[in-house]
Order: C-alpha cells, then sequence, then structure tokens
C-alpha cells in the first residue's frame, strides 16, 4: 500500500511560531513512516518580514520545496499573507487561515491599507477555507505564544495522521514545561474546526 | 515502520547534518563567524562532546585555527556563508599548498536568491581557482555522508576539502540515519616538515607540484566517486545537475535519465562523455553560474544550459519543467497585497540612533546588520552597503574625494560585531592617513542579524563561558583616535548633541552608541513599561509613523469617522500602540508634539 502524499505550505509573520508548527508537522510524519522535506528561509526574512515553510510528505519526496499551485494545504498564521500566498494553492486545496492582522510596515506608518474583504477575496479564488480565530483561542490558555499550536490543531483535520500523532511529535520538540499548554492549543485549535461542515 | 528505525533517524537541516557527520568524523576544532545560512553548524557542533567549537572574530581567522588544528593532527572544520570565503580566501589558497595532516573542511553555504545576502555569487568557482576538490550534497541525508567523506578525502589526498551547500540544503530538513563515531587514524601532535608548513617560494615551488599531481588523482577518483552517478531512464532527455537542482530535476522529469554530480570539483570527465553519448539530448540544470555547463562545452559536448535555464536566483521544479519543455500548468494570479518587508524591532535601539541620526543630514555609508534595515523607509537612513567593514573604508574614501566639502558630511555606521569581524583595519587606516571621519559603532551587545551569537566584545563564547571583553572604547584610543565617547541612543537629547559635536570636530572620532539589543533575553528579563496613546490628543500628524515602529500602527479615518470621534474632519486618521510589541524604549514621545505619547497606566 503507498503512502498518500501531501505539500503543506505555511505562511506567516515573524515571530509567529511558524518554524516550530513545521517541526512538530515533519516530526510527526517522519514517526507515520512517511519520507519528509522541509524547507524555510533564516536570517534577514525573520525580523517581522514574511516567513514561509515548505512541507512535504509522501513515500519518497524530491524538491524541498512546493511550487506553486501544487500545495495542498495552505496554512495562514496571518489574515493578508493567506492571499500573499494563495497561488501556491493547488486548484482543490484547503487554506486555513488565522484572523489575525499583523499590520505590515507600509501599513502601520500610514502608506498602505490593510486589505479589506480578505476571506471573500480567499472564497473567490477557493471554496474550500476555513478560517480559524487562533489568537483568542491562545489569549484564553494565557499563551498568546501558542497561535501556532492553535493553527496546526485546526489544519490537522485536512492530515492524514491521527491526532494522537501530533501530540506525540509535539512531546518531543518541545520542553517538558510547555508540552501541556501546547498540547491544549493544538487540541483547541482542532476543535475550532469541523471539516464536515467545511463550506464547499 | 519499525521502532528501531525511529531511534535511528532524525529530521536534520543540512546544518544539524553537517554537524552530526563532522561528530561522527571525530572533529575535534571547528571555528566559524556566524553568517546565514550558515550559522547553525557551530551552534549544533558545540552540543557534542569531544569538539572545541569556537566563534572566530572573522572567517580568514577561523580557516586559519581550523588549519592549524589540522597541522596538529586534529580534524578541522571551518564553516561560513559564501561570502565570507572572500574574507578568507587568502588562507585557503595557500592551504592547498600546504595540505592537512588531520582531515580539513571548509563549509561554503551559498545563498542563491539572495534572501540574507549582499550578493548571490557562486562559490564552486572558488573550488577551480583555489584547486580545492569540493563536494555538493544534494539533501540532508547525503550532507551528512558527505561531510565525513570530506574528512575522509582530505587526510586519503592531503588536501583541503570544500563542502558546498545552499540555502535550500542547509535549511532544508530531512531524514537522516544516524551512525557511529568512526575517527581519524592519524596522530595527534605537530611534526616539523617546513617544506610542507613554511611556504617561502622555495618551499612552495615545489608544493604546486602537489596540487597539480593532486588534482590529476582527484580527477581519477572523481571518475569512481559513487556520489557522480548516472540514473538511466528515458534516453531522449539527459540531464546533469548537482546539489538541490538535483531533486527539482527528478521532480520535474521523473523518467529522464539523470548525471548526477555529488562532485563539484574536479569533474567526472569519462562519466559525462559517457552520459553524453546515451542521450540524445543533452541538457545542464545547475544554480547560479554555468560551471558545468562550461565545462562539458569545452570538452567539445554540445549541450544546453543557461540559454534555458536562468543564471539569476534559485531554481524550483516548475522553472526547471519551463526550461527544458516549456510546460507551465496555469496559475492562480498571486494577489496584490501590501508587503511586508523585514524591519527593526520595537525598541531596537539601531532606531533611536538613526532618528538622531536623520537631523544631522548628513551621508551615511553603511555595513553588514540588523542596522542595514534603517536604508528601507521610513527611516532610509543609509546611503551605501558593501561588505563587512565596508563602512569606515567608504567613508575615508568619500572625504578624500570630496576634500573640505565632505568635511562633517560622512558619517561611518557599523555593528560591534561587524567592527571587530573587519572595521577595525578601517579605523587604523583613518588615523594613518589623516582623515576626520565620525564613526558610530552600534553596540547592541551581541551579532543580531544572525540570531544573536556572542563576539570578543560580549565577553562570552559560543559555550557561554565568561572571558575578557574586547574593550571596543580603549581599543579605539590605542588606535589613536583621541575622541571616543559612548552614549545611549534611547537618550535623543544627549546622542544628537555627541553627533552635532563629533561631526564638527576636524579630527577622527568614535561614537560607541550602546543598548543591548531587544532580542537578548536579559533585556526581555527586564520590565519596562510600555506606552499608550491618548487618543484624544493625537492630531493624526503621523510623525511617529516616520520612525517604522512596529508597535505604533496607524488607524485611518474617513472624515465621517473622523467626526464621530470628536475630530476635525479633516483629520485622515489617528495612530496607536500595540501593547503587546511596544518595548517601551521612550523613542515615539521625543517626536510627538502634541504630547499623545505616554507611559501606560500598566
Amino acid at each position: 500500500m503507498s503512502l498518500p502524499c501531501g505539500n503543506i505550505f505555511l505562511a506567516g509573520v515573524g515571530g509567529q511560531g511558524i518554524l516550530l508548527a513545521s517541526e512538530v508537522l515533519g516530526e510527526a510524519f517522519l514517526r507515520g513512516g512517511y519520507d519528509v522535506k522541509k524547507s524555510e528561509v533564516h536570517g534577514m526574512a525573520q525580523r517581522g518580514g514574511a516567513v514561509t515553510t515548505h512541507l512535504r510528505f509522501g513515500p519518497k519526496v524530491f524538491s524541498p520545496l512546493i511550487e506553486p499551485g501544487a500545495a495542498d494545504l495552505l496554512i495562514a498564521f496571518e489574515k493578508m499573507e493567506a492571499l500573499r500566498f494563495i497561488h501556491y494553492l493547488a486548484l482543490d486545496g484547503v487554506a486555513v487561515v488565522n484572523t489575525q492582522e499583523i499590520p505590515p510596515a507600509p501599513v502601520s506608518s500610514g502608506q498602505e491599507r490593510y486589505p479589506e474583504r480578505i476571506e471573500e477575496r480567499l472564497r473567490d479564488t477557493t471554496p474550500r477555507v476555513q478560517m480559524v480565530d487562533a489568537l483568542t483561542a491562545a489569549m484564553a490558555l494565557h499563551e498568546v505564544r501558542a497561535v501556532n499550536m492553535v493553527m496546526t490543531g485546526a489544519a490537522s483535520h485536512f492530515l492524514p495522521l491521527p491526532e494522537g500523532a501530533y501530540l506525540e511529535a509535539l512531546k518531543s520538540r518541545l520542553p517538558a514545561r510547555v508540552v501541556e499548554v501546547n498540547a491544549q492549543a493544538f487540541r483547541a485549535g482542532r476543535a475550532l474546526v469541523h471539516p464536515a461542515g467545511e463550506r464547499g | 515502520m519499525s521502532v528501531h528505525v525511529q531511534e535511528t533517524v532524525r529530521l536534520l537541516s543540512g546544518n544539524e547534518a553537517i554537524a552530526r557527520g563532522a561528530f561522527e568524523a571525530g572533529v575535534r576544532v571547528a571555528a566559524a563567524y556566524p553568517g546565514t545560512p550558515s550559522t547553525e553548524i557551530l551552534e549544533y557542533l558545540v552540543e557534542y562532546e569531544g569538539v572545541h567549537a569556537e566563534w572566530a572574530p572573522n572567517e580568514k581567522v577561523a580557516v586559519e585555527v581550523a588549519l592549524g588544528a589540522s597541522m596538529a593532527g586534529a580534524r578541522a572544520l571551518a564553516a561560513m556563508k559564501h561570502v565570507g570565503v572572500n574574507v578568507a580566501a587568502d588562507p585557503i589558497f595557500t592551504a592547498a599548498y600546504t595540505g592537512v595532516r588531520g582531515g580539513l573542511v571548509i563549509v561554503t553555504a551559498d545563498d542563491p536568491e539572495m534572501h540574507s545576502s549582499q550578493n548571490e555569487q557562486d562559490n564552486r568557482h572558488y573550488a577551480q581557482a583555489a584547486k580545492i576538490p569540493m563536494l555538493e550534497p544534494a539533501d540532508s541525508a547525503e550532507t551528512k555522508i558527505y561531510t565525513k567523506l570530506a574528512f575522509e578525502l582530505s587526510e586519503r589526498f592531503d588536501t583541503p576539502v570544500f563542502l558546498r551547500t545552499t540555502t535550500r540544503i542547509s535549511h532544508a530538513t530531512g531524514p537522516v540515519p544516524l551512525g557511529e563515531v568512526e575517527p581519524s587514524a592519524v596522530p595527534l601532535g605537530f611534526v616539523e616538515e617546513p617544506a610542507k608548513w613554511v611556504m617561502l617560494p622555495v618551499n612552495a615551488r615545489k608544493r604546486h607540484v602537489v596540487v597539480e599531481n593532486r588534482m590529476r588523482a582527484l580527477r581519477d577518483f572523481a571518475e569512481s566517486f559513487d556520489g557522480n552517478r548516472i540514473e538511466w531512464g528515458d534516453r531522449s532527455l539527459g540531464i546533469i545537475t548537482a546539489g538541490v537542482a538535483y531533486q527539482y530535476v527528478r521532480e520535474a522529469f521523473p523518467h529522464a535519465s539523470v548525471l548526477k554530480l555529488g562532485m563539484a570539483h574536479p569533474l567526472p570527465e569519462r562519466l559525462i562523455r559517457e552520459f553524453a553519448a546515451g542521450v540524445t539530448r543533452l541538457v545542464v540544470v545547475e544554480e547560479l553560474d554555468p560551471i558545468i555547463e562550461t565545462h562539458v562545452k569545452a570538452m567539445g559536448i554540445r549541450v544546453e544550459g543557461k540559454d534555458r535555464v536562468p543564471a539569476l536566483g534559485e531554481l524550483n521544479p516548475r522553472i526547471v519543467r519551463q526550461a527544458i519543455s516549456g510546460d507551465a500548468a496555469p496559475l492562480r494570479e498571486p494577489a496584490a497585497v501590501p508587503s511586508r518587508p523585514p524591519n527593526l524591532c520595537a525598541g531596537c535601539p539601531h532606531r533611536s540612533l538613526f532618528v538622531a541620526l536623520n537631523k544631522c543630514r548628513v551621508t551615511v555609508t553603511g555595513d553588514i546588520g540588523c542596522y542595514t534595515l534603517s536604508a528601507l523607509p521610513p527611516l532610509k537612513s543609509m546611503d551605501t552597503c558593501v561588505c563587512m567593514g565596508a563602512s569606515i573604508g567608504n567613508a575615508l574614501g568619500i572625504e578624500k574625494a570630496l576634500g573640505a566639502a565632505a568635511r562633517g558630511k560622512v558619517v561611518a555606521v557599523i555593528g560591534d560585531s561587524t567592527f571587530v569581524h573587519s572595521g577595525i583595519t578601517g579605523l587604523i587606516n583613518v588615523v594613518y592617513n589623516g582623515g576626520c571621519s565620525t564613526v558610530i559603532i552600534l553596540d547592541n551587545g551581541t551579532t543580531a542579524m544572525t540570531g544573536a551569537q556572542d563576539h570578543p566584545g560580549t565577553g562570552k563564547t559560543l559555550q557561554g563561558e565568561r572571558v575578557h571583553r574586547l574593550d571596543l572604547a580603549a581599543l579605539c584610543r590605542a588606535i589613536g583616535v583621541e575622541h571616543v565617547y559612548t552614549v545611549n541612543p534611547h537618550d535623543q537629547v544627549e546622542t544628537e548633541a555627541v553627533l552635532r559635536r563629533e561631526l564638527d570636530r576636524d579630527a577622527p572620532s568614535v561614537i560607541i552608541a550602546r543598548a543591548a539589543c531587544v532580542l537578548l533575553p536579559e533585556h526581555r528579563a527586564e520590565k519596562r513599561p510600555g506606552y499608550e496613546v491618548i487618543a484624544e490628543l493625537c492630531n493624526g500628524c503621523n510623525a511617529c509613523g516616520k520612525l517604522g515602529c512596529p508597535a505604533i500602527e496607524w488607524l485611518p479615518l474617513t472624515p465621517e469617522e473622523a467626526v464621530a470621534v470628536g475630530k476635525k474632519p479633516t483629520q485622515k486618521g489617528i495612530v496607536r500602540i500595540n501593547r503587546l510589541m511596544c518595548d517601551g524604549c521612550d523613542l515615539c514621545p521625543s517626536v510627538c508634539k502634541m504630547r499623545a505619547m505616554v507611559e501606560a497606566a500598566s
């Protein structure tokens, strides 16, 4: 039996914990017996700039980069970043989008405006959009930094591993003292999405 | 998959795989200067027992330390980003002549696409120019294998060996089977051998003969090296490729015949001829320069390459497919949204310094570090940026070219780590050649851009040990700069006053702008009150918006909205401070004429 393969594109803003989220996902797939490749960029891009991570799994993965139009799942940790990278999504792909808005420098300095009607614009492009209020869920756990795990939990519905696999991976990648809050965040995120009710 | 596999296979980045491979090869000494995408190699290596890993002040010193360790019989590694090899080229070119005793591996991490670099030079040229063999892995697992192999080849052929990665190898992650430590058989100890180690012309002439003979032996090795391999498939298309480009080729053309080269220098000519003869159409797919292509053409073989495959930036499977077959599936339109450029952090001391400096209206020669971001709007504070340490030489050059017209009009800005790396000699030159440049050392107590690494000026080593802290002010005085002043850039009044005074001075001066990087744990542990905006006072002048602080947000208002919140209909918006981001640096109140920015009532 061959394993399914898939491409996950993670997008957000430097400092949102995207690298960690992708590490947990990558570890979960490795433990599930998949070949995994993941690619990201460090350095200057991390200073509040747009950050992306490419994560690919399957029986055998060659390219560490996902090509535009080939992502099965787009996890956007910031709303506008979903729009910026929507062209990476496959025609039948799913976008899981944090409703949080982080204004980029041209917006916070008044040069440009934060785009309006983002959800509508996303739905114009693809029917499969899940909006997730990850910031509120993380604040409810008194841990703003757990936004990344809320998003990972929400997105996990669209991935082939059982819930326990991500929690095991999380345990292996995080220091013991923060495992519980991150596991809670993951479960909270998972509870926010009901794929059966996905608007098609 | 079995539990056994889970225990021995780890997901590692290329940089982790280099560290692991070096550890398994029994490396004893490793030295580096941080630089994206190479930085983490040493940060991972220092975690392994039995390895001395150190931050060197620059890449040249790192290579000299590693070569010294090799002379003493130890396996040694020096790691750097592509432009670091420019700095280290001097010892590298002669190390090719001396050869080694313990295996010596030099890692060059190139950055096609310039994700975090000032150029995208292709360091495969260095292998050719320095006559040093170069291995080029295509994923994390291969990176670990090639790192170990590099040490073996180094000892076997008595040569330094380059290991070349690119960003998509260094910062890409994949499964890596872990192995056992297999140390070198070379005994420790320095053995006097002047004909090998003392590169006087009389000895070097003989060593050059050794180098040429070695390259011949390496060319033979390349023919049988299993990292250079043919994967026969459909013979109507044959692709020669290397590094991460191999992965894109396999993705884009799964049925094509492929010659994968694991060794970038020297190239296996017999293997290339065999491959070329076996396929109808021959294409080279390589990132950046046409190095393989040029070689194949020089062998008299017809081949396609850079006439189709871009020489600029990174490749990906789509680019490769389009280049070779012209096929490209239609894409969704990328959405037009405001750009999100990297930015100085909220509370960054560099911002405070540049706000004061902008008032002086001078030409600012810049350098490499986070502060280079101040060249972007809205600060637009920097006029040049070339390479590590260039700011000081550039400033003196402008001064010498323009004479009196430049007096008091040119300032060099350079970070603390960058100053130690290669600014010191520039400052010596200013004094020696009678300049009167003003040099600002932005001392935030770390190498911030690469993720906060220590350096001699922080007084801490890679291991976190406290050691002698290089006193930058004392150093500048010893160089002969009589006017050396330290200011806190968060104190706008004092900083501006010192800047104006020193700009006017008819002698060289150094201003050390000292305040901690906001990313340092010791700074984050300090509690400072955040700031807030008294909305009633804000008149929407947006002077604070010109600071480019990510914590300050502009909220646009329509005339109706403006009236509804008690403003004139002409007011275009108001600002607010994002309390989650505000670092309490006290900069914004200094530019607010309405006194609307105040310490928040917790």
